[in-house]
């Protein structure tokens, strides 16, 4: 088989993949009666068309960077970690633990640095059981992860039943994070929350009842910043790195990683602990950064979006981020849609379900489309010539 | 716990087995064949939903039925073009599919009914009626085994029976028929059943598609029989429970019994935890019971209650030489 030029391989596949499972969700929303039209529309508009929107666009996206990245770094080594929502989920837990019962933290910078900290090893230290089974005991990392989802989700549910939840509280959920440990948002940030004024019919921006201005409250913050970061580290520990070249080279083929002197144990173990730091600093966005709270639940199933945040973006920090924000438009669009076309919010499950299809799984047969078309012009142009 | 509680115990162990044990089988036919799938879940939801919606249309649960084993099959059939045809990656394209299953099962029923990703309840002839067995009524008064009889063994759905009844007969077909031994070798040795000139992508489709209908038995007994209708996410991991179980029973038809109604013991204990709390010296809290199913699964694949081989070319497409 003819190979496919670099550029179709790094833009065509995955801009071809997305544009069928775009359309046979257009076919869906037909299907139970909708116009994909006025559907894509209210999506565009709810999610990208005012900086409210992009307060909630931004929120999604910055956790699916996380994810996406957690993906990506397993996926480099050849290891398919599903598990990244039960480690979001621990990792949030890191988080809750370092706000609740550690020092009174004096500012939000050094809260931020120990949560993520704490989400990043909880995270990890979810992710190191499966991956020392895989390394020593070659059990299946897919099916361990995906059992260790489920194990987290029950550990959780008796945590914040029977432990964490503050005595007199009804719901399932921990104690408040003190006052001091809450992240700027958009909405807060100089420079930023110029977008978020709320103005009053002369379009002079409103004071409440203390003379402060006031500002519309979004959930996106400065996570995201930190979520851009990670993506940097993680471009620069992949390709700039001896232990990126590890990984990857065990990722290409293991006998010949092996042959060169490379551990197998040692990078499985690694591998997996750094993609379930990067899973579990999500909680940071979600946890720390919006609900103020540890919640059941508190992921939404965003660790299961990084699978199809990372095969979009091609298994690059730079396309994950990408995909970020695609997957962060596709969220906020379909809470819009669920708003205003009483479209189920369940059509985002769809769509993810389909990427992850076209871009993981029939990525072969994408290929093999683009090279029948590709040599199809070759050949006329040898023709020609 | 007196005798009367065990019984019941026992008759829920047995009637939320079956979905269990349905799906792992399933599961048992495409693995053994090196189709690996992780949508046995997605598989059951979109049963489920079909076999509900059906069912409620036509007030006959037989056609219903047949309308599941069709959803579940559609799920198969992709599941095989994905990584059959295309040799795309068979874990992504069963969590491709899970996805799938669970929205577009809400949406379409949303859209269909109007009731918030559900289906009417199912009552009458839309449902699957209990059977008593012979003599169930008459025996029941002899001591221990004819309130065993009456109660665990007799009363339950024809599903049920069926699924019981699969175990000997998924074993007869794998070990003692041809195709069972070639179906066997395809998921092994791929290049030898090759080599005889039998077809591995045919004996694989043929494995899917029996993982279809199975799992779609599965999914339309979660509707239409456990209970009167389809909810959103009603199977609530069931698919990888089964998942577990076939890893616990090592690929094996017998052992998947076993290991089904294992899981299935506990999840009738997590819905009676005053008999767990009755029993137990210390208080067992309800999320323990349900990780037990897959904390016992990662002991069991990490080898410390005899080592889990799963299929030897489970998980690699085949690729003929050329």
């Amino acid at each position: 088989m003819d190979r496919l030029p670099r550029w179709a391989d790094v833009v065509l596949v995955p801009m071809v993949s997305l544009f069928l499972a775009a359309t046979i969700s257009a076919f869906v929303l037909i299907g139970i009666g909708q116009s994909p039209v006025e559907a894509f529309n209210v999506m565009v508009e709810g999610a990208l068309g005012s900086a409210y929107g992009w307060g909630f666009t931004l929120y999604y996206t910055t956790s699916f960077i996380f994810t996406g990245l957690a993906v990506t770094v397993a996926f480099h080594a050849r290891l398919f970690n599903i598990g990244g929502e039960g480690q979001a989920q621990i990792g949030g837990l890191g988080v809750a633990l370092v706000l609740l019962y550690t020092v009174a933290w004096p500012h939000w910078t050094l809260a931020l640095a120990a949560a993520a900290l704490g989400a990043a090893m909880f995270g990890a230290a979810w992710a190191a059981i499966p991956a020392y089974l895989q390394a020593r005991r070659g059990s299946h990392i897919v099916i361990t992860t995906i059992m260790f989802n489920y194990i987290a989700a029950a550990f959780l549910v008796y945590l914040l039943v029977d432990v964490l939840r503050p005595v007199g509280q009804m719901d399932p959920a921990s104690a408040r994070f003190p006052e001091g440990t809450a992240l700027p948002t958009f909405s807060e940030i100089p420079g930023i929350r110029q977008f978020y004024a709320v103005l009053d019919a002369e379009g002079v921006q409103r004071v409440n009842a203390q003379g402060e201005l006031m500002f519309t409250g979004v959930p996106a913050n400065v996570t995201l910043f930190l979520a851009l970061a990670m993506a940097v580290v993680v471009w620069a520990l992949l390709w700039r790195t001896r232990l990126g070249y590890q990984i990857r080279a065990f990722g290409m083929s293991e006998p010949a990683a092996r042959y060169a002197g490379i551990r197998p144990v040692y990078i499985t173990m690694v591998a997996m602990l750094i993609s379930g730091a990067l899973a579990g600093m999500m909680s940071v966005n979600n946890v720390m950064g919006e609900a103020g709270r540890l919640l059941q639940n508190s992921s939404e199933g965003a660790g299961f979006i990084g699978i199809a945040v990372a095969l979009m973006g091609r298994k690059h920090p730079l396309g994950v981020v990408l995909a970020a924000l695609l997957f962060g438009f596709l969220f906020q669009g379909g809470a819009e849609l669920g708003l205003r076309l009483q479209i189920p919010p369940e059509m985002r499950i769809v769509v993810q379900g389909l990427v992850i299809l076209f871009t993981g799984a029939l990525d072969v047969m994408v290929r093999m489309l683009l090279t029948r078309t590709f040599s199809l012009f070759r050949s006329q142009r040898a023709g020609a010539a | 716990m007196d005798y009367a509680t065990l019984l019941q115990l026992l008759d829920s162990t047995l009637r939320l087995a079956t979905p269990l044990l349905l799906a792992c089988l399933a599961g048992l036919f495409s693995e053994r064949s090196g189709i690996f799938d992780i949508g046995l879940e997605g598989k059951m939801l979109a049963a489920a939903m079909s076999s509900a919606a059906v069912a409620f249309l036509t007030g006959s649960v037989w056609i219903g039925l047949l309308a599941g084993i069709a959803a579940s099959m559609i799920f198969a059939m992709i599941h095989g073009l994905a990584s059959i045809t295309f040799r795309g990656n068979q874990l992504i394209s069963g969590v491709a599919l899970n996805f799938l299953a669970s929205g577009l099962t809400v949406l379409i029923a949303q859209a269909m009914f109007g009731q918030g990703g559900r289906t009417p309840p199912l009552v009458g002839a839309a449902r699957f009626e209990r059977i008593d067995l012979p003599f169930a009524e008459a025996l029941q008064d002899v001591p221990v085994l004819g309130p065993l009889y009456y109660e665990v063994i007799s009363g339950h759905s024809i599903l049920v029976y069926t699924a019981f009844a699969l175990v000997p007969i998924s074993w007869w077909v794998l070990n003692r028929t041809r195709f069972g031994l070639r179906l066997r070798a395809a998921g092994e040795n791929p290049a030898a059943v090759d080599t005889a000139g039998v077809s591995v992508v045919g004996l694989r489709f043929a494995a899917v598609a029996i993982t279809g209908v199975l799992c779609g038995l599965a999914g339309a007994y979660m509707a239409t029989a456990l209970q009167a209708g389809f909810g959103r996410e009603m199977t609530a991991g069931r698919g990888f429970i089964a998942l577990a179980a076939l890893i616990f029973a090592k690929w094996r038809p017998v052992a998947a019994l076993w290991a089904c109604l294992l899981f299935g013991f506990f999840q009738a204990l997590a819905l009676r935890s005053d008999v767990v709390d009755a029993v137990m010296p210390v208080r067992v809290p309800v999320p323990v019971l349900d990780a037990l199913p897959y904390i016992l699964t990662v002991i069991v694949l990490a080898g410390f209650i005899g080592k889990a081989i799963p299929p030897r070319a489970g998980g690699e497409p085949y690729v003929k030489e050329r």
